[in-house]
């Protein structure tokens, strides 16, 4: 029998929960292990960490497993975690150059002090399937740890990495940096536009990673700057300060993965309307190793800044319509309402509709 | 094994290379049509490849479909032979290609994919270039619908892309584009050459070769025939510029390899705060080293 | 050389918005007293218009809104599409025009090159992305000037001659004041030396002193370069001071022509005598 919208709402809620878990155990088989997830899909559980605004990739394993998959479930399900967790502490602000470095590289120069360094980038792979995938087992993971860890060089990884934005600065090459910014919890304090660039940028590194990259695609095809330069990506391990209950000073409590990425644009500098051409940046950082969102939010940042500066002359340059629209949670939660009952108001609809073809029909 | 080398290994295939028949009757219809309308932007139904958009899938459908046993292939990205995307391309037309001979060296190669850069060595009647595209419309600068610029380039009306030059000249007293510089083919359509330098540019006019410019994502094709009029815009009293490499007092770098300067230069950074200069095109350097310029 | 051929000759020129039924011209018009056809419902914004443009002659045509003055200027301005008649364009060298049927190429280059469009609001005549000289040398460079000083020179000369500060040549449209974006469209408007100037309600909504100042600047650029030119107004002193003939429209109609003020004097039409009674 089907869905009845008027009465039997309880049953029907404790039918789809039972719909659900069968299709989750479906098969009888093995469940995922939770490790599992966590370590196999990991850019999967890194990218619900960014939407969910949670680090804890153990738990974002938990809520992929329990959204059968779904990313923005997932990520809703950590963003609800998140929101009444009690605040211990603040972080002090890092400038990435202490990352512990997964990957780096610089679309400006071919080779950078420190060196560019590939790291484990699907960006030169051929997207060609690979069956025997389909029929791995364990013995074939333990083979490539042993592999990896067979010639790892015995001298260590030089330390110094400089930024490549710092190079084109002495240089004096890019816009005047602006006086320290003050982090501001957009959780726990409501805001009206426009909105300072702090408040932007913390929006944007949990947004969903599709619509991002949809609004910095359209920069990309002219309704914006169309091609900045990466002056540097990187993906690595960021020391999380806390000051030391004791005695205060900064200690490192943990790390965090994040992957950060600093674009450069030509000509847009907007100190003085005489001055000579500078370079005037993007910038764009998130939990886990995700690239594209890194990149799509330095070029949304990009845009906004642009838009601030000389007015808003598509989408993307206009902060208002970035911010409002790439909260996956609050979209997908907005989308997904439409499927509530609505017969209240389409029969008021209805009803309007029919009034005004019957004064029509009379007056002619 | 790879879905390329299944395909090459199979004799049912009629042909080796990726693409399929139909694909590769399109891009030649398309490439002749081109060449036909120097200049001209095709559309063609640019496929889907296991490269991700951006990384050369259109120049690497011209490649894939024009290529024939006996060719020799190079293939570059800024300049350089070895560079990480270079090397994944080679690897995957050669793949697709088996009887294709592959080469560093501009003198021996017949077919030649390149991303950013034009070979420094003047090339020759028996070659084909072939460039790897992002933007294929000049007029994306000063316009985001296509619908527009298709009327635009249909009517010869640039008018708004003259006037951003005049706005630059006024402003910066230089144009502002660098690479990807407009040019007007054959006295008529106005292209992008793609993401080359100034310095390439005037290569490609009246050039004995024959160049192809294929864009995967934006799904267009053209071309600029051999002996064609390749000249970039620019008024009449500010004359086109190439990169001058000069250090402060004016001086002219040098590549720090083979001592020429007559050649785009890279710019390393060191760690101590200095610059090398470098040749770009490695391949040209390296002749340069063994002929003891 | 010798004005022995109009610049424009308009003969029967109509423009209707609808289906159109054979009723529509005979129901419209000044005596049904409105432009929307009782049958189709189609709106005749403008039939049977005809009148002759002398090179060097200024011709008003004065109507309230709805009168189809301004879309006679659209017409000839080829921005709108002509549905019945012929207006034939006259270029210096004798070439001819029947711009009721010209291609969009040609189009495209009278618009560019012969003709000149000053608009009531400068929004629809500037470019407000670029400065007030890139909005010259967008003219200039639709007519092929390809010199970088000769579009600055003519540019800072347009400036100075519509008395705007050749210093604001780089500034923004924005930043001008309204009488001063209406002489930067003049500038722009004169830019390539077009043949025929048509001038859309340019002083409307702007103050009495600033109205002047942009009245007598239409005077010396007529007397300067002598180019034909179509004022379209429902103002009797701009046609008064600007027009040596003048057309009456009323309902898409022309309603009384003639000498300005022969018209302002001595108005046969009851329309044109209740005008000039209320302009007294």
């Amino acid at each position: 029998m089907g869905y009845v919208a008027v009465r039997g709402g309880e049953a029907a809620i404790a039918e789809a929960i039972r719909s659900l878990e069968m299709l989750r155990a479906g098969d009888g088989g093995e469940p995922l292990a939770v490790a599992a997830i966590q370590q196999q899909l990991r850019l999967l559980v890194d990218r619900v960490m960014s939407e969910g605004g949670l680090y804890d990739p153990r738990l974002a394993a938990l809520a992929i497993k329990q959204a059968h998959g779904d990313p923005l479930e997932a990520a809703f399900i950590l963003r609800a975690h998140r929101s009444n967790l009690p605040r211990l502490g603040e972080s002090a602000a890092h400038r990435g150059e202490g990352l512990r470095l997964v990957r780096r590289i610089s679309a400006a120069f071919k080779e950078i002090p420190g060196g560019q360094i590939l790291g484990p980038s699907t960006d030169y792979l051929q997207r060609l399937f690979r069956y025997e995938l389909m029929t791995e087992d364990a013995t074939a993971f333990r083979a490539a740890v042993q592999d990896w860890f067979a010639d790892l060089p015995a001298d260590a990884l030089p330390g110094e990495f400089p930024k490549v934005l710092d190079l084109l600065r002495a240089e004096g090459l890019l816009d005047d940096q602006p006086a320290a910014l003050e982090a501001i919890d957009i959780t726990r304090q409501t805001l009206a536009f426009p909105i300072p660039r702090p408040a932007r940028l913390a929006h944007l590194t949990r947004g969903e990673t599709g619509g991002l990259l949809t609004i910095a695609y359209s920069t990309m095809r002219g309704y914006g700057y169309l091609h900045p330069t990466v002056a540097e990506l990187r993906v690595g391990y960021l020391p999380v300060m806390l000051p030391d209950p004791l005695t205060g000073e900064a200690v490192e409590a943990g790390e965090v993965l994040i992957t950060e990425c600093e674009i450069i644009a030509t000509h847009e500098t907007h100190q003085g309307t005489d001055g000579p051409p500078r370079l005037s940046l993007g910038y764009g950082a998130c939990f886990g190793h995700n690239e594209i969102k890194a990149i799509a939010m330095a070029m949304c940042d990009r845009a906004m800044i642009s838009g601030e500066q000389r007015g808003a002359r598509h989408p993307a340059e206009d902060a208002e319509y970035v911010v409002c629209h790439v909260d996956g949670i609050e979209a997908m939660g907005f989308c997904s309402h439409y499927k509530l009952p609505h017969y209240v108001t389409f029969q008021s609809d209805l009803e309007n509709i029919r009034s005004s073809r019957a004064k029509m029909k009379g007056g002619a | 094994m790879s879905q390329a080398t299944t395909r090459a290994a199979n004799p049912a295939a009629d042909r080796f290379g990726f693409l399929d028949d139909f694909a590769v009757r399109e891009i030649r219809r398309g490439l002749l049509k081109a060449l036909a309308i120097p200049g001209y932007q095709v559309p063609y139904a640019s496929r889907e490849m296991p490269v991700a958009r951006g990384f050369g899938t259109g120049g690497m459908q011209i490649t894939l479909a024009i290529a024939l046993p006996g060719d020799v292939l190079k293939v570059i990205d800024q300049g350089a032979d070895d560079s990480v995307n270079a090397v994944a391309l080679r690897r995957f037309i050669t793949a697709a290609c088996p009887e294709l001979a592959t080469t560093t060296s501009t003198a021996e190669a017949t077919l030649i994919q390149t991303r950013h850069r034009t070979p420094e060595r003047p090339l020759t009647a028996r070659q084909l270039m072939v460039y790897q595209v992002p933007y294929p419309d000049p007029l994306q600068i000063v316009e985001p619908s296509e619908a527009k610029r298709r009327r635009m380039h249909a009517y010869g009306d640039y008018a708004r892309l003259w006037v951003k030059l005049y706005e630059d000249v006024v402003r910066w007293h230089e144009v502002a584009l660098s690479n990807r510089y407009p040019a007007r083919v054959h006295g008529r359509y106005v292209i992008d050459p793609s993401p080359i330098p100034r310095w390439d540019l005037p290569k490609l006019h009246r050039s004995r070769a024959m160049h192809l410019f294929g864009a995967g994502r934006e799904k267009k094709l053209y071309a600029v025939p051999p002996f064609t009029d390749v000249v970039p815009l620019a008024f009449d009293d500010v004359p086109f510029q190439v990169e001058r490499f000069c250090d402060a007092a004016g001086r002219r770098h040098r590549c720090q390899t083979c001592g020429t300067d007559d050649t785009y230069l890279d710019e390393i950074p060191l760690p101590d705060g200095t610059r090398r200069w470098l040749c770009n095109d490695q391949d040209r350097c390296a002749e340069r080293m063994s002929h003891g310029r | 050389m010798v004005a022995d051929r109009p610049v424009l000759a308009v003969r029967g020129l109509s423009r209707i918005h609808g289906p159109a039924c054979p009723s529509c011209r005979d129901l419209t018009g000044d005596a049904a007293g409105t432009n929307v056809c009782p049958r189709c419902g189609s709106v005749v914004a403008v039939a049977d218009v005809a009148f002759d443009l002398w090179p060097g002659e200024i011709l008003g045509i004065m109507g309230e809104s709805g009168s189809g003055k301004s879309s006679v200027i659209r017409l000839i301005h080829l921005d709108d599409q002509v549905t019945a008649g012929s207006a034939v364009f006259r270029e210096h060298d004798g070439t001819e025009h029947e711009l009721a049927t010209t291609g969009e190429e040609t189009a495209r280059r009278l618009r560019d090159t012969r003709f000149g469009m000053v608009h009531q609001n400068p929004h629809l005549g500037l470019n407000y992305l670029v400065s007030a000289g890139g909005n010259i040398a967008e003219r200039l460079l639709c007519s092929g000037e390809r010199s970088f000083q000769a579009i600055r020179d003519r540019a800072l000369g347009l400036l100075t001659r519509t008395e705007i500060p050749p210093g604001r040549i780089d500034h923004q449209p924005r930043q001008f004041s309204g009488g001063m974006q209406q002489r930067l469209q003049i500038a722009r408007a004169l830019a390539p030396r077009p043949e025929l100037l048509l001038l859309d309600e340019v002083t409307t909504g702007l103050d009495l002193s600033v109205q002047a100042r942009i009245l007598d600047l239409i005077l010396e650029i007529q007397r300067e370069l002598g180019v034909a030119m179509l004022v379209v107004t429902h103002d009797l002193g701009v046609v008064r001071l600007l027009a040596g003939r003048t057309l009456v429209m009323r309902h898409g109609r022309v309603v009384e022509s003639g000498l300005t003020d022969q018209i302002l004097e001595d108005p046969q039409h009851p329309y044109t005598q209740q005008l000039v009674m209320s302009a007294l």
